[in-house]
């Protein structure tokens, strides 16, 4: 019997039993449909994390006060002196620029709206290593930072919620802790990020920040952004900058009191993160699709038992073993094939309406379907369909066809 | 004489373990059966008629004894040869007709041809069910037909492999009176036809009297062999 007669004779008798079928094939459609969509919604949110870490801008390091992998004593630290420090070309010729950054939560206000944003002191140098782009108005310049000039720079999620809108704000008036400060320009759209929005902010000069915003004690920097020569020299840049800072520190070797993060390892992290938070999703998603499987099985077993003697027919006609597994293997294996591809039809849905619903809510995500995920769908449920037909197929083809012909 | 022998049977037995019961079915029967003859299988139920058509049509295998069909000795194949014996010696008719309730006429009598790599399929099954005056209603199911007719679609399957032997159990036993007369007809006018064996196994005394010979079995032996 040919593979074309086969497959129509299955479909024949699959549509014999519409309800049936149907909901044999409802569990591999939730079982694969589940699975597609955390493995979309998985590969979009790394994607995401991805984009947004490179979009802080490019061969960045970040030095972190404290060592995050043991405890060291009397750390001391980071100051704009160190950042200064690694400026210099001799001891470290693979960092293009350094800029001391501190960060906080503060109250901010215009008129009666008033929230809590992040607030960044930045130096003209930290906003030309973050690519950051301006909607309107101007930067933060050296004169800013000199004077402690009470100017803000917005982003552009900060603009919507104090205006409203994000254009025509430049020289508006806003209070920040309850000073007032005049808007500089607003910063364009960047997206998310490891830190939080991007889009979230608002830029004040460094000095201004650390005397009459945050209030850090002189000196003191919350982190320090390095920004090597090119991609290559990171990892130089990196050593370069742990030799300078440890002697500044008087740390002895093996106990720094810093830590330095390149971008790249945010992003190892990030897709560390995501792809264990992944595959973990896709396993729970995995479980139902066993469950559709074990339907399947459920629902061949009761075939071959109503069709006992239809099969001891097909044997006294003189069908032989391999016959009759192809016929009930064929039965199984189509169930979950349409079912598997309904699955990555519904599966992709999911994905997408997951994907429509962050975009609303302000996180861009779109969901990576990529053609493995959906061959790996489409082999997995069918693999899954045999797998679970083997033994009802087996069980049909061993029957002995006098007693198959008796059976009623 | 050997080779007009279409089925040589020797000795042959059958034991069934009913737990720790030995029940012979068939305790050493030995006949032979000529090409072309019309021979009746008789007997009481629990004779072993049943058995008996069971080995001669390779669904079962006797426990000993030789039977050669068609020249080839089969009491020691495997399910699959057998099934392949079936298929192009065997032409099975059964009370029940045992049609596919979801196929066409046609594709129940294609059936068989299918199974074994047979070309020009549908030609073939068209022109057993013509011989079987069928060629009206080809594209109807089975619950679209009347038992006599279903009985033909049956005829017409067994006949389009055009096998050695044809093993009729019962034939006429779910018909009325007269289309089992019609369906005995179409069966010895086949037989006169194409010379095709017709084996058929029954109680009925009136079908029987159609055969040339008839073989009668009690309690698993032949009794007499009539002719």
């Amino acid at each position: 019997m040919n593979i074309g007669q086969s497959i129509f004779e299955a479909l024949e008798s699959l549509s014999a039993n519409k309800l049936r079928s149907g909901l044999t094939i409802l569990g591999i459609v939730i079982g694969v449909g589940a699975v597609i969509a955390m493995l979309g919604v998985g590969q979009g949110a790394q994607d995401t994390i991805t984009n947004s870490i490179s979009g802080i801008g490019t061969n960045l390091l970040f030095v972190f006060p404290g060592n995050f992998t043991q405890n060291v004593r009397n750390g001391k630290p980071l100051t704009i002196s160190d950042a200064n420090a690694l400026l210099d070309q001799f001891s470290a010729p693979s960092i293009l620029t350094s800029a001391p950054v501190i960060q906080g939560n503060t109250e901010v206000a215009y008129g009666k709206t008033s929230l809590r944003l992040s607030v960044t002191g930045a130096t003209p140098e930290y906003i030309a290593m973050s690519s950051y782009s301006l909607l309107e108005g101007e930067f933060i310049t050296e004169s800013h930072n000199l004077g402690q000039a009470a100017v803000a720079i917005l982003g552009p999620e900060a603009a919507d919620r104090l205006f409203g809108r994000r254009d025509g704000v430049t020289g508006e008036n806003i209070r920040i802790n309850g000073q007032p400060f005049r808007v500089l320009g607003v910063l364009a759209p960047k997206g998310g990020s490891a830190f939080g929005s991007q889009d979230r902010i608002i830029l004040v000069p460094f000095s201004t920040a650390q005397n009459r915003v945050l209030k850090r004690q002189k000196d003191r920097a919350d982190y320090i952004l390095i920004q090597a020569v090119d991609a290559e020299s990171v990892s130089f840049a990196s050593d370069e900058a742990s030799q300078v800072i440890r002697e500044r520190h008087r740390s002895p070797i093996g106990e720094d009191d810093f830590t330095i993060l390149s971008q790249q390892d945010f992003v190892q992290t990030a897709q560390l993160i995501t792809g264990v938070l992944t595959v973990f999703l896709g396993g729970i998603a995995g479980i139902s699709l066993l469950v559709g499987g074990i339907g399947i099985m459920n629902i061949m077993l009761v075939s071959v038992t109503e069709r006992t003697r239809e099969i001891g027919l097909r044997k006294a006609l003189g069908a032989r073993k391999r016959d009759i597994m192809i016929q009930f293997l064929t039965e199984s294996a189509l169930l979950s094939l349409i079912g598997g591809l309904i699955g990555i039809a519904l599966g992709w849905l999911i994905a997408f309406i997951v994907g429509q619903i962050a975009a609303a809510n302000g996180t861009p995500l779109n969901p990576g379907i990529g053609l493995n995920a959906i061959l790996l769908a489409t082999a997995f449920s069918t693999a899954v369909g045999l797998f679970f037909g083997i033994y009802p197929a087996n069980r049909a083809a061993g029957l002995e066809p006098v007693e198959a012909l008796r059976y009623e | 004489m050997e080779e007009d022998c279409v089925i040589q049977v020797e000795n042959l037995t059958k034991i069934y373990h009913m737990g720790t019961v030995e029940v012979k079915a068939l305790a050493g029967v030995s006949f032979n059966i000529t090409r072309g003859e019309v021979i009746a299988i008789m007997g009481p139920s629990g004779s072993g008629k049943s058995t008996l058509m069971n080995i001669l049509g390779c669904l079962d295998r006797p426990t000993s004894g030789k039977y050669i069909l068609d020249g080839q000795a089969v009491e020691r194949l495997t399910g699959d040869q057998l099934a392949i014996i079936r298929n192009r010696k065997v032409g099975f008719v059964f009370q029940s007709f045992n049609l596919l309730p979801r196929a066409s006429a046609l594709a129940n009598v294609e059936l068989p041809l299918r199974y074994g790599n047979v070309k020009n399929i549908r030609d073939k099954a068209r022109a057993s069910l013509e011989a079987v005056g069928l060629s009206e209603r080809m594209n109807h199911r089975p619950s679209e037909l009347s038992g006599g007719q279903q009985q033909r679609v049956a005829i017409a399957r067994a006949l389009v492999n055009e096998p050695s032997i044809i093993m009729a159990d019962e034939p006429t036993g779910n018909l009325d009176t007269r289309s089992g007369k019609e369906i005995m007809e179409l069966l010895l006018n086949l037989n006169q036809q194409y010379k095709t064996t017709l084996i058929i196994i029954t109680h009925d005394p009136t079908i029987g009297a159609h055969a040339e010979r008839i073989i009668r079995l009690r309690d698993g032996l032949l009794v007499t062999e009539e002719t």
